[in-house]
């Protein structure tokens, strides 16, 4: 596609970066097919092709971004189902980073907006603070249909409370723990990032995949230092929050690599694993440049590792039935898609998945809480296929994912969780319930 | 607005350094573009609030489509859901005059849905639910914005299929696919867009609602639906469909026959098509196609081959074998450099999930492409690819050539550079040679993808001027005023209803 920047506007790295990407979208439109905002609200605005051609204008033009722009970037859930669907390549994922970065640094949203995401930017992340605004959000819970009001600012409070659990899972001591030696002759050693927002809303995860990994002979450090990967605030257009939470785990990685080093850095919330995976993108221009790039090598998601040293399950087949939730960021974001049906079934689960696979459940990251109707509309449509299953359990690879589809008819559970449980491990508490 | 349109709108010359297509258009009414404002409050009370589009930033994306060369915003873009909205606002511009430029996926490799600077944009893609599935009669009633393969998805579960597949079939819909009498790979057995279908509900310009056809093959009186598909959203607004469903064949296997030059891959479909052996599918793509379409789908393309044919056969196992046969035996007279057999049905997806993503594979090897679209006789396949490979040399522009060879249409995808405006008229002058060629040798000037913008000057080279004039007659009868998509299919000159 023609793009008109001027030689002077090119000399910005990132604006030259996104002319590369906009001149490799020949505009064939096959994208907006497979894009789920673009499924539900029929306007080529809110396609991955309209938002490319609203990002091109602005960014050609030098343009502040206004609300117009703002509303249909804001409304991309960043699923990346469009980078899979593309045949030409086209890296959607950096240019709309870069967009939202632009939107960040040159729009003022409306105060109850800016004041809800500088509050999720600063929460989130921070597993004490999450955890003391659950608890208030569990007393507040019963009060949420009491919100007047059909406002954007009275939906995404409606959308918190709802989403948020009515009991927290006691704190864990295993996944704050700094070393966990591997059981029998040491075959590996590998770093786990577990995460912040994960990490409070469901420990099981973290210890699951600590349990499987040990018992496989894999020693598995919990770095210090390390925290949330830096995916919440990036996906806000805050870059310098975003940098600086990532920088954090390239020196607590960076650390163990130059001591006893590391055969991977295990990611079992895909959503994180795709953005360390980019961390070599991240910090091109940075003095961590190279270091970013080694540990965006060494990141994998925890079926890859699984699959690497050779999982095999101890216990008989359990005679259930899986519907395995594809997590946007697994399938699009990092491309892997087989690989955690094919342990399912390694494990003894027979596995079934529902029809459009590829369209995102509407959590994506804090989508749910900022843009509650799409992110509901979303989630119906997805509880709606799973259904049509007639499956026991469903199974997915990202927290986002669990959380948002949690509540309704089947207990949904981490593909770990599964697994470890097969391999020896407790059976998880969702499914005795 | 004025400063913001103008930078597209007719440019005939270079705009500060960039060039603008040379692509003309009808001078916009000038009484139209003085009330704008007040089009758009009429608009927004005849539709909902989220239906009609009107701030220069958000018409931007709709300025063009899948021909991204030309390029030109519009007065307004609105969407209905329904065809009582899509007629009340055929209606509201009947009645004032309004110019109306019909839009499906904006998936046009012609230019279809190009807007104009006074015309309001009517988008279909909220269109899009499945209305009726009757398996005893074989019918599907659905709205014009359902995508192609969203009416296969809808019944395959139930053993059906929905048989016209444009490579763009994931996006494009159905209403587009019948304003512009789509195609696709498989049409070599199964047939057009035309072929497939059996009613229409249909919008006239004066905002009527006209069902044409119904439920089954044929109707009495004149062939109106032979007439209207095809027309290329001038005659008036489609918006919903029936559609023939068929039912699956029994299994289906691809094959991949690769050649070690062009010409002689040519020579192997002349000789198929003239033994009188029918694939479902027979589609040829040359070398540099086939190592962008590797690198997208990883289906096993042979990328030492100069060319390479896809053949695919169905039927019951024997049917397939034989016919595989025949195809194999005919192709060895032509010495390939490999014959190789799809494995399994995951190898057969691979295949075509390349062939279907070829135009948008192409950008990987090139920033931007022309889409040729022309129709010769079989027997003149050879001659006329080893012409395009000196026009290729002549204009210094790479071409790769993708296309239904089994019917002779051809896809060469003109390579070329956006950002160099020497290069784009090079990329012009290449497609206008190869269409006339294909004009020479019998053949005609657009397979599948409609007249549009982009051939409407070359129709001179394929109709007299008496012939152009019925064709316009006809337009003028359904649409007196040229309210409908006014700028596509007819050459400007001469054309009376659009003179200033």
């Amino acid at each position: 596609m023609q793009t008109t920047f001027t030689a002077e506007q090119l000399r910005d790295p990132d604006t030259a970066e996104a002319n590369k990407i906009l001149r490799t979208c020949v505009h064939c439109g096959m994208c907006t097919a497979t894009c789920p905002t673009f499924l539900l609200l029929g306007d080529e605005l809110d396609s991955p092709r309209g938002r490319i051609y609203l990002i091109k204008d602005m960014l050609e033009n030098g343009r502040a971004a206004t609300e117009l722009e703002a509303r249909h970037v804001d409304r991309c859930l960043s699923c990346l189902s469009c980078m899979t669907t593309c045949p030409s390549g086209v890296h959607y994922m950096h240019l709309v980073d870069h967009a939202r970065r632009h939107i960040e640094e040159t729009y003022r949203r409306p105060w109850p907006e800016r004041a809800l995401r500088s509050v999720l930017a600063r929460v989130l992340p921070r597993p004490g603070l999450f955890r003391l605004s659950l608890r208030a959000a569990a007393l507040a819970r019963p009060l949420a249909r009491l919100i007047p009001g059909r406002g954007t600012t009275a939906q995404r409070l409606r959308a918190m409370l709802t989403l948020a659990p009515a009991a927290l899972p006691p704190r864990s001591p295993m996944q704050e723990a700094p070393l966990h030696p591997a059981e029998g002759t040491r075959r590996g050693r590998v770093a786990l990032l577990t995460g912040c927002a994960q990490k409070v809303l469901d420990p099981t995860i973290n210890e699951a995949t600590i349990r499987l990994l040990t018992r496989m002979g894999i020693e598995v450090v919990v770095p210090r230092g390390q925290g949330c990967c830096g995916a919440l605030t990036h996906h806000m257009g805050q870059h310098d929050p975003a940098m600086a939470a990532a920088r954090a785990n390239l020196q607590a990685w960076g650390a163990e690599i130059e001591g006893q080093g590391l055969d991977a850095i295990v990611i079992n919330a895909s959503g994180c694993g795709t953005t360390v995976k980019d961390y070599g993108f991240m910090f091109r221009d940075e003095p961590e440049a190279a270091l970013a790039a080694k540990i965006s090598e060494l990141a994998m998601d925890v079926t890859e590792v699984l699959d690497r040293f050779g999982y095999r399950p101890s216990r008989e087949a359990p005679g259930l039935t899986v519907a395995y939730h594809s997590a946007c960021s697994l399938q699009h974001g990092q491309k892997i898609t087989a690989l955690p049906k094919e342990l399912l079934k390694r494990a003894g689960f027979a596995v079934k998945e529902p029809a459009e696979p590829h369209i995102c459940c509407g959590s994506a990251g804090t989508y749910n809480l900022l843009q509650p109707g799409i992110a509901q509309a979303l989630r119906a449509r997805k509880l709606e296929n799973m259904a049509r299953l007639d499956a026991d359990l469903v199974a997915a690879g990202n927290i986002g994912c669990i959380t948002q589809l949690s509540g309704d008819a089947l207990p949904v559970v981490h593909t770990v969780e599964l697994l470890d449980w097969m391999a020896g491990g407790p059976k998880p508490a969702k499914l005795s319930a | 607005m004025g400063p913001a349109l103008s930078r597209v709108a007719l440019a005939d010359g270079e705009a500060q350094g960039h060039f603008d297509p040379m692509i003309r258009l009808p001078p916009p009414k000038p009484e139209i573009l003085a009330r704008r404002d007040g089009i758009l409050a009429d608009l927004g009370r005849l539709l909902p609030e989220d239906a009609v589009i009107g701030e220069a930033i958000r018409l931007r994306p709709y300025e063009t489509d899948g021909l991204s060369a030309y390029r030109q915003m519009p007065l307004a873009v609105t969407l209905p859901r329904t065809t009582e909205e899509v007629a009340a606002v055929l209606r509201y511009c009947h009645a004032n005059g309004i110019r109306v430029v019909p839009r499906g996926a904006g998936t046009s490799l012609s230019g279809g849905a190009l807007p104009l600077e006074d015309a309001v944009v009517i988008g279909l893609m909220r269109m899009n639910r499945i209305l009726e599935v009757n398996y005893d009669d074989r019918f599907a009633v659905v709205e014009a914005g359902v995508t192609n393969i969203g009416i296969t998805k809808a019944v395959e579960g139930d053993g059906f299929f929905y048989a016209p597949d444009p490579s763009s079939q994931l996006a494009c819909m159905i209403g587009g696919n019948v304003m512009m009498n789509s195609g696709g790979a498989h049409c070599l057995k199964y047939g057009v867009t035309a072929n497939n279908l059996l009613g229409l509900t249909f919008v006239t310009i004066e905002g009527e609602v006209v069902r044409i056809g119904g439920q089954h093959l044929d109707a009495a009186g004149y062939d109106w639906l032979g007439l209207i598909t095809g027309s290329e959203g001038q005659l008036g607004m489609v918006t919903e469909v029936t559609v023939r469903i068929l039912r699956s064949p029994e299994g289906a296997r691809a094959m991949l026959a690769a050649f070690s030059s062009v010409e002689v891959a040519g020579q192997a479909v002349d000789a198929i098509i003239g033994a009188g052996v029918i694939p479902v599918a027979l589609e040829f793509m040359d070398k540099p196609c086939i190592h962008a379409c590797e690198a997208f789908a990883h289906a096993g393309y042979p990328l030492d081959a100069e060319a390479v044919l896809i053949i695919e056969v169905e039927g019951s196992l024997a049917e397939q074998d034989m016919l595989l046969n025949r195809i194999k035996e005919i192709c060895d007279r032509f010495e390939p450099i490999s014959m190789k057999l799809a494995e399994s049905a995951e190898q057969s997806l691979a295949i075509w999930k390349g062939r279907k993503g070829a135009f948008g594979a192409v950008g990987r090897i090139s920033p931007d492409y022309l889409c040729m679209d022309g129709t010769i006789p079989t027997g003149e396949l050879p001659h006329v690819l080893k012409r395009i490979g000196e026009m290729s040399a002549h204009y210094g522009l790479g071409v790769a050539n993708v296309f239904h060879a089994g019917d002779g249409n051809l896809h060469p995808l003109i390579m070329f550079d956006a950002n160099d405006a020497e290069s784009f008229r090079k990329a012009e002058a290449f497609g206008a040679d190869i269409l006339r060629l294909c004009v020479e040798v019998g053949g005609c000037l657009t397979g599948e993808h409609g007249v549009g913008v982009e051939k409407r000057d070359l129709m001179v080279a394929q109709f007299t001027p008496r012939e152009l004039a019925l064709q316009r007659a006809v337009k003028s009868a359904f649409d007196p005023g040229w309210l409908l998509n006014p700028a596509k299919v007819f050459p400007l000159e001469g054309n009376e209803a659009l003179a200033a």
